[in-house]
């Protein structure tokens, strides 16, 4: 039902660490791989050997390149997908029911067998965590791996979101960020975990932690205060040097 | 749900009905894979999902991109699924498929007769994983025409390694990630180390460890690098040499390190004549050094010894000598190697470049820590600690792909080595079967005996004029003119100069080209159009120049098209593989391990007719046809039945064979033991494959580590201990220099002399690469390279549906000031140019990047009619090669002569020295050169995709 | 945004549709029951068709009925269910006065207030979205209402004229109604559509702003997906500039001639003012769409 929850009993999500995210889109593709046999309808793929190949997707990579005032430019990776957020947008629009926030983790959800397509949730949703598929006629978006996460199917370790069990760079956490004490909530504390267009109001679950400062000089060193006293040049260097061994 | 309550969900739907685990293809880096089967809708088990092995000693449970959308390659219509013959001409596609019988009699039909002169087989593979059966067929067969890809790969990053260190930074050690504080990576964008680079990468920095990335182009690695260095391409050399200048000026430099367990106070000899520059040895050969206390050249591993670092001695031939160590420092401390004198080429200012080498002494030096480690070294001393130093390196083909590579990997080892990084705790360390020296490595063997094996291994390491593959009268006895005077030590082959030899008949004609795994027609080609007429070439009486070309393929690439016969291989879930400690093993630097593949799911289930057979299989039945030793037993007949009855009973030393695993009847010996015909099984109850960890007190400084020797021994590394120190200075460079100077009786051509003497330097030196020295600069102003794209896999990514996606056609990436110089912006068309070939391409703005470089992703650009894409498809519309602007020959320089376009010392292609000009181009459709269609010899690809529906 | 047909269609017809229903409900004027059956049952014609055509663009059109559940929180739903209710409402109001020929006033302006509120609530299905800001920034649901109410009084005036010949005193009214629809439009149209994504950037898309000037390296495929065709959709500005001369000339400058015409030449002159302020109207609403900016576009670094 599209009415929000008041509140949810555990805001479950990803904390993305822009730091590290490589950019290799594995996450991405391993999403796919998991859930197009997974949750509701395959995510389907059109032309996918033709002209125009194109597909749906929970998740997708981008690629910033971002030019500070002074210095060189830098580039960033930047995945992307449903931020699950507390006031959700696509939810409330919805005019099927289809849409939903679970009350007990706060996943946002699509039931399938009520969308009737009409697109307007993913008009909604500012960030494009939303893809109508083009077989399927039904809307689809992350499920924060719903069917991986409570499986007993699954040994108790890969009971995570399939992008983060794949991530090589370890930049993608899962947790619950109502709780204070659990590793995102930390992860998000220490390195100012970020919303993405905090204006939208939709007071996204996941968060993002920015990237660390690039190309500033580790504290200022330099080798002449390193260096033995030059004056004796290097061979003399080298006895004191081998007195010492 | 109107009334306000929430679907009930199942949580715990069913997954997969059965999880086999077995080694990933999807790239080299060779992760293990947990498959998970579901029952298809016609009954067939059908992959459901693919998964990281958390056990596995490479992955530890990660996947990338590529790996998972294994799916979609085992599942792609490119897919071959029948033996081919071609029915068109050669190029055009046009096949009938034939019997797996009549394929391999036609093969032995072809190669049978050629025995009688081995050298008329040319067999070279591409990215084999199974070259130490490959080597070892080509050997039975008798021909020294045998090779992988790795001459044009990185093979300067490998001769660099062995020659200096005992091993590489390619695929034979890494980083120690988890106690190195400062990593600074040159010239790698994804390296066979895939997923465990990223892994280290995202723990060191989550440790709070920095990395700097050294690359022209800051994406991947060196987006999250904190702090990037844009160099110039191909200068790399110069700013490393700079680098150990400031290190050595300050006296930032392990002299301790470098006298024990490096060749620095090796005495060389000083006496003008045969023996300048040579080592000064002993009665039995051992290289002598100056002992301080007797005051006595005293041999080098002599235990209690005080070796001196600088003087002139009195050699016992009476001859003078000095330290290595001592003509290294005077070397690099000249002027001519200060910052001042590399910046302005390399791009990076002195002040940089003085930091940097400061951050690095900084983090080497105060940050070492002395941790508690007794161990005893080969000379019989105990130690009770060991020194950690945090820093460490790692580098690929952005250095090693230019022809001054192999020099520039030198640097970077002599780098480590002024640092006393290697195999210390922190820094770089080796994966099992390595370290191990030159001497643990075979002379190339090319002695043709008709209807006999060869002398011995094809690849190898020469130490001296007299170890090169050239008869009496100085004529290559090997089809890639590999180790000859053009490219000594070409430890891996030349396998980009096969098919334009083969097709000038020089030095010899060949009769047959056998190929696996290499789409020569294309990507894997420098000059590509030009190797597609080579391949098409007739003689007068209408026969091509290259009579005969096998060529196992999995899918419907552009080589497929000019094969004569074709053998269609399995998909990597369908195959039986061995991973082996013969070849190029996985494994970490805290254990060895080797691993296998076998057919998770059997071929003829995955498809309607499909009728495909693991390469490996079909080459030892083609080998048992032929009846070459080794591959039939004393009556004649077939020894193995297929690869995985190879795999098992094969033994390539008594109790040494492809897998070290559970050896012995009952599988209780591992690294030694007579075969187990259980081997297989357990191996996949073990999740495919075989890890054993290095005993503690082994676990660093191996090469001297008398602890390590020994249990190396135990593994069956080596037959006896080989301890060895690192050769800072190496002498097997100076054979050559020596012989270029006139010493000797291996003499070079004249007009080699002169680059042998600059290039077989025994200790690094930088030089300008070759092109960029040629031509001129004012017309070519600018560089460009590729890039490996994480999500994709050269050629054979594009037939994946999802990862054509993300990569369907390639911009070229134009640096922001060129852009405003030639008023291009992101989505113009430009020309650009080389010395040999014009292209037209789609360009885009980019500014962080080295503002003289252009590059873009690798393999993208694809034939029309190739991997079973549309002809309309973006790869062949828009995308495009670099290749057709890279000449495997410089341009001519008025000598008469046309030089190669390689490394000098080992002959690897030099990609990356490509200069060209950028000019607007008017807008298009498609890039250029356009070289025609090929038909498909493969099903035709559906219009849409629902995978995974029927569950 | 996308300018999905089936959208400009429904929106337009049951705009028009409904703006019939309110003035033939409001029952001003000395109206007949030949005027009654022909303006009523026209206004449930069109207004019918513009149902049908809403159901084109669903993904799953059998399940177009769910769309009645979720009045409580969407503005969709609230647009399904107030569209049968006025549409009933107004049956019943036809049906006394024409069948039974009690004239139940009351019911008929409750009808007209369900109309105009289906007309809001169809606005609102923009209006809502702050991720377009050409639509939640702007007075959406006056225009929406204005212009529902122009092709109304254009259309029941169409029709007295034509039965009759005769030039009503409505004219006037209808006259005024169509040029404050005007400013109306240009207020917020013309003006609207360069108004730029306030608030958001890719900056503050990215999260990355703190750091410098964003700019998009590499889109996440190489070629379309759904939300670049969705979303990203962009008109030409010569394009956008005709289609807005031909909405303003067709949609109000040629009917306001024509009903002033009309008073000279006769009633039927009507008839072509309310063919060219349709037409008018379906060039306006593909503007409506094309020009609207989404703010995911800005992920794909179109600023
Ligand atoms: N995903 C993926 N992984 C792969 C492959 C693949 O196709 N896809 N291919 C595999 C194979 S066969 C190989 S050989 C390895 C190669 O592994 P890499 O060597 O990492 O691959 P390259 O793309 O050659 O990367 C060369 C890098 O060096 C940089 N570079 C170029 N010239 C210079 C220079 O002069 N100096 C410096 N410092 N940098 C320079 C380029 O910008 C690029 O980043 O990757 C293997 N792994
Ligand atoms: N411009 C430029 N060119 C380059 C490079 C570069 O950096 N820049 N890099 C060079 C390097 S280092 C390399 S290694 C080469 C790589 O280039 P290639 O070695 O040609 O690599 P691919 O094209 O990916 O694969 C070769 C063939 O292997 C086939 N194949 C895939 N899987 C299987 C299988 O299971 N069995 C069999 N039998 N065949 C299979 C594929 O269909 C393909 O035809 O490219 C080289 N070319
Ligand atoms: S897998 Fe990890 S590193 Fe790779 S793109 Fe996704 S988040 Fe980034
Ligand atoms: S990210 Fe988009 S789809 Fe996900 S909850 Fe927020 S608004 Fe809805
Ligand atoms: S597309 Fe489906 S989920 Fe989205 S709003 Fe429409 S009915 Fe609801
Ligand atoms: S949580 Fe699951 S569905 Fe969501 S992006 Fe990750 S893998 Fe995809
Ligand atoms: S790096 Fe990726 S493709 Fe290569 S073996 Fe590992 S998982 Fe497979
Ligand atoms: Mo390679």
């Amino acid at each position: 039902m599209t009415t929000l929850p008041e509140q949810t009993d555990r805001k479950l999500g990803l904390v993305i660490d822009l730091d590290i995210c490589v950019g290799c889109h594995a996450c991405a593709v391993n999403c796919k791989e998991w859930n197009t046999g997974g949750y509701g309808a395959a995510l389907s793929d059109q032309d996918p050997y033709g002209a125009e190949p194109e597909g749906t997707w929970l998740n997708r990579i981008h690629t910033y390149e971002v030019k500070p005032h002074e210095g060189e430019a830098q580039i960033i990776h930047f995945p992307k997908s449903c931020l699950h957020c507390e006031d959700a947008p696509c939810v409330t629009v919805c005019p099927t029911g289809a849409s939903y926030k679970r009350v007990e983790d706060g996943i946002v959800l699509v039931n399938e067998d009520h969308c009737m397509g009409c697109g307007l949730c993913a008009w909604a949703c500012p960030y494009g965590a939303r893809e109508l598929d083009a077989a399927a006629g039904v809307m689809k978006k992350c499920t924060l791996c719903v069917d991986r996460i409570y499986n007993d199917n699954l040994p108790e370790v890969d009971r995570i979101p399939a992008c983060v069990r794949s991530c090589p760079a370890g930049a993608r956490h899962f947790g619950d960020l109502s709780d204070p004490t659990s590793e995102v909530s930390q992860l998000v504390a220490e390195r100012g975990g970020m919303d993405l267009m905090p204006e939208q109001m939709t007071r996204p679950v996941n968060k993002y932690l920015p990237p660390k400062p690039k190309d500033t000089p580790a504290p200022n060193l330099n080798l002449a205060k390193l260096a033995e006293p030059e004056t004796k040049g290097f061979l003399g260097w080298l006895d004191r040097a081998l007195e010492k061994i | 749900m109107a009334d306000g309550s929430q679907p009930v969900l199942e949580t715990s739907p069913h997954v997969s009905d059965e999880v086999r685990r077995t080694t990933c293809y999807m790239c080299a880096c060779r992760c293990g894979i947990n498959v998970h089967l579901r029952e298809g809708p016609n009954g067939a088990p059908m992959i459901r999902y693919i998964e990281g092995n958390r056990d596995h000693p490479v992955n530890k449970g990660v996947l990338c991109a590529k790996g998972s959308a294994g799916i979609m390659q085992h599942y792609s219509p490119a897919r071959l699924m029948k033996p081919l013959l071609r029915t068109g001409e050669r190029g055009s596609g046009e096949f009938k498929e034939i019997s797996w019988d009549e394929a391999l009699d036609k093969a032995a039909e072809w190669l049978g007769p050629l025995r009688a002169d081995p050298r008329k087989l040319a067999f070279f593979t591409g990215r084999d994983q199974s070259q130490s059966l490959t080597s070892w067929w080509a050997q039975n067969f008798g021909t020294p025409n045998y090779a992988a890809h790795g001459g044009f790969c990185s093979v300067n990053m490998a001769a660099a390694g062995i020659y200096t260190l005992g091993g590489a930074f390619w695929e034979f050690g890494s980083p120690d990630w988890d106690k190195t504080k400062f990593f600074m990576v040159f010239g790698v964008a994804e390296d066979h180390d895939s997923n465990p680079i990223k892994t280290g990468i995202g723990n060191l920095k989550s440790r709070g460890g920095r990395v700097v990335g050294v690359n022209p182009v800051r994406t991947g690695y060196n987006a999250v690098a904190d702090e990037w260095v844009g160099i110039t391409p191909g200068t790399d050399g110069l700013f490393i040499l700079a680098l150990c200048h400031e290190l050595l000026r300050a006296g930032m430099v392990d002299v301790d390190y470098l006298r024990r367990w490096s060749n620095a106070p090796w005495l060389v000899s000083r006496e003008p004549g045969a023996g300048f520059g040579l080592f000064v040895r002993d009665g039995d050969g051992k290289a002598l050094v100056w002992d301080r206390a007797t005051n006595s050249a005293q041999p080098f591993d002599k235990p209690g010894l005080e070796p001196e670092m600088k003087g002139t001695f009195t050699a016992p031939d009476g001859g003078k000598c000095q330290p290595s160590f001592e003509l290294m420092a005077a070397k690099y401390l000249d002027p001519e190697y200060a910052p001042e004198a590399a910046a302005e080429r390399c791009g990076i200012t002195a002040e940089r470049i003085r930091r940097l080498a400061a951050e690095i002494a900084d983090v080497a030096f105060n940050q070492a820590e002395e941790i508690d480690y007794p161990w005893t070294d080969f000379r019989g001393e105990t130690h009770a600690t060991m020194v950690m130093r945090p820093v460490s390196f790692h580098a690929m083909r952005g250095i090693s792909a230019h022809s001054n590579g192999f020099q520039t990997c030198r640097a970077l080892h002599l780098l480590q080595l002024l640092l006393g990084t290697v195999e210390r705790p922190g820094g770089f360390r080796f994966k099992p079967p390595y370290p191990k020296p030159v001497e643990a490595h075979p002379i190339p063997n090319s002695l043709v005996t008709p209807n006999a094996p060869l002398g011995g291994p094809h690849l190898g390491f020469v130490r001296e004029p007299g170890d090169l593959a050239l008869d009496e009268d100085g004529t290559p006895t090997r089809i890639d003119k590999a180790f000859t005077w053009e490219n000594p030590m070409s430890a891996h082959g030349l396998m980009h100069m096969v098919i334009s030899n083969a097709h000038a008949g020089d030095p010899y004609p060949v009769e047959c080209l056998m190929m696996y795994m290499a789409n020569m027609a294309w990507n894997s080609s420098m000059n590509t159009a030009s190797v597609m007429e080579m391949l098409t070439d007739k003689r007068e009486d209408g026969e091509y120049k290259i009579p005969k070309i096998i060529y196992a393929d999995a899918y419907s690439s552009e080589m497929v098209a000019y094969a004569d016969l074709v053998l269609p291989d399995t998909t990597y879930l369908e195959r039986h593989d061995c991973i082996s400690l013969l070849d190029r093993p996985i494994g970490e630097t805290d254990g060895v391990a080797d691993a296998i593949r076998w057919p998770v799911v059997e071929p003829h289930t995955q498809a309607e007719n499909r009728d495909v057979r693991c390469f490996q299989s079909a080459l030892i039945q083609l080998g048992g046809k032929l009846g070459l030793p080794g591959l039939v037993d004393d009556d004649g007949n077939p020894r193995y039945e297929d690869y995985a009855d190879y795999i098992t009973n094969h033994q390539r030393r008594p109790g040494v064979g492809p897998l070290a695993g559970w050896r012995g009847e009952n599988g209780g010996s591992h690294g030694r033991g007579a075969p187990n015909p259980r081997q297989i099984d357990r191996y996949i109850e073990n999740g495919g494959f075989w890890l054993e960890h290095i005993p503690y007190e082994n676990l660093y400084m191996r090469p001297f580590n008398q602890g390590y020797q020994d249990w190396a021994v135990e593994m069956g590394f080596f037959d006896k201990p080989f301890p060895y120190v690192f050769q800072m200075y190496v002498e097997p460079l100076r054979k050559f220099q020596l012989a270029a100077e006139g010493h000797g009786e291996h003499q070079p051509p004249e007009h080699l002399r002169d680059r042998l003497k600059m290039a077989m330097d025994p200790l690094p030196v930088w030089w300008e690469p070759f092109e960029q020295a040629q031509v001129d600069n004012s017309d070519f102003p600018l560089h460009a390279i590729t890039q490996r794209p994480a999500a994709m896999y050269h050629a054979w990514g594009s037939q994946n549906a999802w990862l054509r996606q993300i990569h369907g056609e390639n911009p070229l990436y134009v640096p922001g000031p060129v852009c405003e110089e030639h008023g291009l912006k992101t989505g113009d068309w430009a020309y650009v140019s080389s010395h040999h070939g014009r292209i037209k391409v789609k360009i885009a703005r980019m500014d962080a990047v080295n503002e003289k470089t252009l590059w873009t992703w690798n393999a993208i650009g694809k034939r029309e009619g190739a991997w079973a894409l549309d002809r309309g498809a973006p790869e062949a519309k828009r995308g495009f090669l670099l290749n057709h602007l890279i000449h495997e020959l410089l341009p001519p320089r008025g000598d008469g002569l046309r030089w190669s376009n390689s490394d000098p010392v080992t002959g690897q292609a030099a990609w990356y020295d490509l200069r060209v000009k950028i000019e607007k181009a008017e807008d298009s459709e498609m890039s250029e050169p356009r070289l025609g269609m090929q038909n498909s010899p493969a099903n035709a690809a559906p219009d849409a995709l629902e995978y995974g529906k029927d569950w | 945004m996308h300018p999905p047909p089936s959208m400009i269609v429904f929106t337009v017809l049951t705009g028009l549709g409904m703006g019939m229903i309110a003035w033939v409900g409001l029952g001003l004027g000395d109206w007949d029951v030949t005027f009654g059956w022909i303006a009523g049952v026209l206004a449930l014609m069109i207004g019918g068709l513009g149902g049908v055509a809403s159901v084109g663009h669903l993904g799953r059109p059998s399940r177009a009925w769910r769309a009645f559940t979720q009045w409580r929180s969407s503005w969709l739903s609230r647009e399904a269910c107030l569209m049968v209710v006025a549409k009933v409402t107004f049956t019943l109001y036809l049906g006394l006065w024409l069948v039974l020929g009690v004239e139940f006033k009351l019911l008929g302006w409750v009808a007209a207030a369900l109309a105009m509120a289906t007309v809001y609530a169809t606005a609102m299905i923009y209006a809502q979205l702050r991720t377009v800001p050409m639509w939640s920034g702007t007075p959406t649901p006056f225009m929406f209402i204005v212009l529902s109410l122009t092709g109304g009084l254009l259309a029941t005036g169409a029709i007295k004229g034509v039965i009759t010949g005769e030039t009503p005193v409505l004219y006037a009214l209808a006259w005024l109604v169509v040029a404050g629809g005007t400013v109306v439009w240009w207020t917020q149209q013309a003006a609207g559509a360069g108004r730029s994504l306030d608030g958001s950037t890719m900056e503050t898309a990215t999260g990355l702003g703190s750091i410098g000037r964003v700019k998009m390296l590499e889109a996440p495929h190489t070629g379309s997906n759904y939300l670049l065709k969705e979303m990203a959709y962009q008109v030409g500005r010569t394009r956008a500039f005709q289609l807005r001369k031909i909405g303003a000339i067709a949609g109000f400058v040629l009917p306001l001639v024509l009903t002033l015409l009309a008073l000279g030449v006769g009633g039927w002159a009507m008839l072509v003012a309310l063919v060219c302020h349709i037409a008018g109207m379906l060039a306006l609403r593909w503007l409506f769409f094309a020009e609207a900016r989404h703010v995911q576009a800005l992920y794909y670094g179109m600023r």
